[in-house]
């Protein structure tokens, strides 16, 4: 299978043309011992047919569990058919990054929708177009807070360990350190914050609801780290500000965060979408495309890429972020599902999360021997005691249920809008069962 | 072009006057007109240091980028912070719109005279 | 076009999710928003036509030529879609235990072999999102490389002034110093000027073969070895792999590590600016540095994303790489330089190439000549371009060519839409040299005339706000 339109004998006319006699010469400033002479070791090309083949038998190699209860970073919600197919459009899906704003201004009024549908739920006054994902647009968040004086980030002991190690890789790379905040009853501990808090902290990161699903007091470590004279940093779950307060509301600086839920597949890790918005005073510090509206020639309404002077490409060594592509086809599709739930919808996704996780978060700890680690408030991620952890998840995979996450002391469940009471009652049965033994 | 002859300026295309102790700092005409529509500019506050030849802030085009670097080294005594809403400003009277004045110290950079800065401007073309 | 928001209706919405079939769970007041975000109320027929409109006001690969230099904007090829979209792969969590998660696994493990063998590597990671975010996970290999060595005086990387600002930027991000050397005129490397550069404080040298100006370098060998000779690192920025991939190896050109951008390379869409994915290659001295996941692999390796990467991207391009095969890959290269050359032959005579001489997969127009006589500038043509239904090349990159536009035709394109390509350009060239006023008034019949950044830049509007007074100014223009 080849994709390469032209005949042999349109080739060779063309290279004629060029006054060549065979593609050879087309690579003679390569030289010509570094030229491969044997095929390359990857098998022989296939049809349409027989790649299709090959790749679906590798997808059935993977389980498709009939019910998710795992979370951490990755969230099974239901997807609606529109929200599928409208990225699948082929104009979207197969356009550049939209320089030339008369040829995209479709891509472009998508993402100033999309900016403004982020913001909407974060309260901030401005978002750029997208990151690789929740990570990385932490780390990237820590790297807009630093000036010459304050070069220390403080990232909580309760975020994501995916999120923590790669702001700790950033921080690496620009020789700055991280600290983190120490943990206390699964929570960010305001103590240890307030002691952390030195001169020469620029940021502190947490997340909300955290990584042990808990909500964090956010308001209060806001006021600590503003006290402290550092920029206050949220990573919010899109789906969960549905209802709970904006990182407006609680002060903060940037508002970040993993926009999979808002209708990416699971997909074993990507792609994601990272959201970044922050208030009017750190617009100049988001790294990233924006789009901003201006007028054209006709004085009619129109959308560009704005605010390039911030970008790699115009002020390279001396730019904070090198990021070019991003993840515009996510931000598509986030917009796309925010726009058929609706500020209800929205709602009663977050509000369905959260019954499901405290009916399966009820049942579980009626078992012996299961007992909910942390003390508070709860979204719909959670942490229980298991006994027999191994055999109880090897149990439920068999039954075509993939159970929480094993962490420390325990098991991280987690429980979203899809799953039915009548899985979520199999699942606890199945535990029942298996301690019972 | 105008190069008023009562100033002095640097190789980086900034401009001062230097008045007793005190050095007002801007672009020139030929800064401006080679960055094109000033969109923004980040600038220092006031009591930073300025150190001479090194950057205090930079200006910002729709297509470029541009450090401001001090003819002087001293304090920054005094910040033209109207530029931040109006950038505009240094395109439309870069002789008139300062960026800062710099309470001066120590040592100064080999500024030009204005027929000397006319000649640069003329071989960079 | 209306604004999305401009749609919303009260009270209108979709059903999607139904009745909760358990009891509601409530949270203190404290926790809850005071206001629930305005987000549109609409209907799905509302929804599905808006962004109907939307598509129909952006120029795909599918839409017709889109010679944007750098890019490499190949045809996507369908099944690849189709493969991603598999429920096999698009509902695996990534922490489900391995035993769950084999074909996953296999599909990265099978890319990561193919692309070894392209690459001339030793290891592969998929963490990696995008190009440059591949850049900062190859230069950090080089960092740790040197630190583990106990080197740190070494704290410079060394770029051409050709390079894409992402080199510059990632070194930057890397805690290292860039330093640029100049170019040849060919936009080869100065060799003098590298040997003037390298030192004991040399980390490494980032670069494009075949360059930014689409030369391949040969010196590429000498580059290489005076390099590791100072004790530095070679990264190889594989944004220009394509002319090259089944012909030539980074490996054998004596790159340490590289990046690919399976976005451009390996034919997985572009979607609008994203999601890429940059796989990151290296030598097997380098192996023990690759990044990891700290809650997939367990901690105490760099991770510079979560989770092992756009996995679903990986799976477009090990669809891509099966259909081509070995025989396909380096067939793909050839005709990629092949179709560069003809249509730079077919230009040649009306604005002239920057270089004039065989070229890879892409060249450059120098139109500073051009643009003295008639006026008219490499953005006029590439606005006039429009009117033809042509995306513009790249614009004023590489920074060494002034009124530069850089053309990439890529393999998939066929003679026919080079010959008609090349008349685009020779019509353009002629109309210049009579009535530029038409050229700097481009384009004429696109979705809207030339947007005004320098109002967009100095007073942003980057978000819709709900203000009735703006709106009925909005509102009318539809």
């Amino acid at each position: 299978m080849s994709y390469v339109p032209s005949t042999p004998a349109e080739r060779q006319e063309m290279l004629s043309a060029v006054g060549l006699k065979d593609w050879r010469e087309l690579y003679r400033d390569v030289p010509p011992q570094m030229l491969l002479t044997k095929p390359l070791n990857i098998p022989h090309a296939m049809s349409e047919l027989e790649a299709s083949r090959a790749m679906q038998a590798l997808a059935a190699q993977n389980t498709q569990f009939s019910l998710i209860l795992r979370g951490a970073g990755a969230y099974d919600h239901y997807i609606p058919s529109i929200v599928k197919s409208v990225p699948a459009k082929e104009e979207f899906l197969t356009a550049y990054t939209p320089y030339q704003a008369e040829m995209s201004q479709g891509v472009l009024q998508s993402i100033f929708e999309y900016q403004t549908m982020i913001c909407e739920l974060t309260g901030m006054d401005v978002s750029n177009a997208s990151v690789y994902d929740g990570a990385t647009a932490a780390a990237e968040a820590a790297a807009a807070c630093r000036d010459r004086k304050r070069r220390v980030t403080l990232i909580s002991g309760a975020v994501n360990p995916d999120t923590i190690e790669t702001v700790r890789t950033y921080c690496y790379g620009t020789n700055d350190e991280l600290r983190v905040i120490p943990v206390k009853d699964g929570k960010t501990d305001p103590d240890a914050l307030n002691e952390l808090l030195t001169e020469d902290v620029s940021a502190v990161i947490v997340q909300q609801p955290n990584f042990f699903g808990l909500l964090e007091d956010a308001e209060a470590l806001g006021e600590i780290a503003h006290a402290g004279g550092a920029q206050y940093v949220m990573s919010c779950n899109p789906i969960a500000l549905g209802i709970l307060k904006t990182p407006r509301e609680c002060g903060a600086d940037l508002a970040v965060g993993e926009g999979q839920p808002l209708g990416l597949p699971l997909g074993f890790g990507g792609p994601y979408l990272g959201y970044m918005a922050a208030t009017k005073a750190m617009m100049r510090k988001l790294p990233g495309r924006i789009v901003g509206e201006t007028t054209d020639s006709n004085g009619q309404r129109a959308y560009v890429l704005s605010l390039q002077a911030r970008e790699q490409h115009i002020r390279r060594e001396k730019a904070s972020s090198n990021i070019c592509s991003n993840e515009a086809l996510c931000a598509l599709t986030a917009a796309v599902y925010l726009s058929v739930m609706g500020p209800n919808g929205l709602a009663e996704a977050a509000r369905q999360c959260m019954a499901k996780a405290h009916y399966l978060c009820e049942q579980l700890t009626k078992l012996p021997g299961v007992e909910r680690v942390h003390s508070g408030d709860y979204f719909h991620e959670f942490v229980t005691t298991l006994p027999k952890r191994e055999q109880v998840l090897a149990a439920l995979e068999a039954e075509g249920i993939l159970g929480g996450l094993p962490v420390e002391g325990g098991v991280l469940w987690c429980a979203t809008e899809k799953a039915e009471k009548a899985a979520l009652d199999r699942a606890v049965e199945i535990v029942k069962e298996v301690l019972a033994k | 072009m105008a190069t008023p002859n009562e100033l002095k300026y640097t190789s980086t295309h900034e401009w001062a006057k230097i008045e007793g102790n005190t050095a007002t700092i801007g672009i020139s005409d030929h800064a401006q007109q080679a960055l094109g529509d000033l969109v923004f500019i980040n600038l220092p506050q006031e009591g930073d240091e300025a150190v001479a030849g090194e950057a205090f802030g930079d200006l910002e085009s729709v297509k470029a980028v541009s450090d401001l670097i001090s003819p002087v080294s001293g304090t920054i005594c005094a910040v033209n912070e109207a530029l931040l809403d109006a950038p505009e400003m240094l395109n439309e009277d870069p002789y008139g719109a300062w960026i800062i004045k710099v309470e001066m110290s120590g040592e100064t950079e080999e500024l030009l005279d204005a027929a000397a800065y006319d000649a640069l401007c003329e071989q960079e073309g | 076009m209306k604004l999305i928001f401009e749609k919303s209706v009260p009270g209108r919405h979709c059903d999607l999710l139904g009745k909760c079939d358990v009891a509601a769970a409530e949270l203190p007041q404290k926790y809850l928003r005071a206001t629930p975000p305005e987000l549109p109320e609409l209907s799905e027929v509302d929804v599905s036509r808006h962004y109907t409109e939307l598509n129909q006001h952006v120029h795909g690969v599918n839409c017709g030529f889109y010679p944007l230099g750098s890019c490499t904007m190949k045809y996507n090829p369908r099944v690849d879609e189709e493969m991603a979209a598999l429920p096999g792969f698009t509902a695996v969590h990534p922490l489900a235990p391995e035993a769950h998660t084999r074909g996953c696994r296999a599909v990265l493990d099978t890319a990561a072999q193919y692309l070894c063998e392209i690459s001339g590597m030793d290891a592969m990671t998929f963490q990696p999102a995008a190009g440059a975010h591949g850049e900062f996970t190859g230069v950090l290999l080089i960092k740790q490389y040197h630190d583990a060595r106990g080197d740190t005086a070494r704290r410079k990387i060394i770029v051409p002034d050709s390079a894409h600002g992402t080199n510059p930027a990632t070194a930057a991000m890397c805690g290292f110093e860039v330093v640029n050397i100049p170019s040849a005129p060919d936009g080869c490397v100065d060799l003098d000027a590298l040997k003037a550069a390298l030192g004991e404080d040399t980390a490494g040298l980032m670069l494009t073969n075949p360059n930014t100006v689409g030369i391949f370098d040969e010196n590429i060998l000498e580059i290489t070895k005076l390099v590791h000779e100072a004790g530095g690192l070679c990264y190889y920025d594989g944004a220009n792999l394509n002319a090259v991939m089944g012909v030539v190896r980074p490996g054998d050109m004596g790159f340490d590590c590289i990046h690919m951008n399976l976005h451009k390379t390996f034919a997985t869409p572009h979607g609008g600016g994203g999601p890429g994915a940059g796989a990151v290659g290296c030598k097997e001295f380098l192996k023990p540095y690759l990044p990891a996941s700290a809650l997939m692999d367990g901690a105490g390796k760099k991770q510079v994303r979560a989770f092992a990467g756009n996995f679903l991207v990986v799976v477009r391009a090990l669809t891509y790489l099966m259909t081509l095969g070995c025989e396909g890959v380096p067939e793909a290269a050839k005709n990629a330089v092949l179709n560069a050359n003809y249509l730079m032959q077919r230009v040649k005579g009306t604005f002239e190439p920057a270089f004039d001489r065989i070229c890879m997969h892409e060249f450059v127009l120098d139109l500073s000549e051009y643009k003295k006589e008639t006026g008219v500038s490499a953005l006029d043509v590439a606005k006039s371009l429009i009117d033809y239904g042509m995306h513009p090349p790249t614009m004023y990159f590489p920074l060494i060519v002034h009124e530069a536009l850089m053309l990439e035709p890529t393999e998939t394109e066929s003679k026919q839409t080079l010959d008609w390509a090349a008349d685009v350009f020779r019509k353009l060239y002629a109309l210049g040299k009579t009535d530029s006023e038409t050229m700097h008034a481009a384009p004429h019949h696109a979705q809207i005339g030339r947007p005004d950044e320098v109002k967009a830049a100095r007073n942003p509007i980057v978000r819709w706000y709900n203000d009735s007074e703006t709106e009925t100014v909005r509102g009318a223009g539809n």
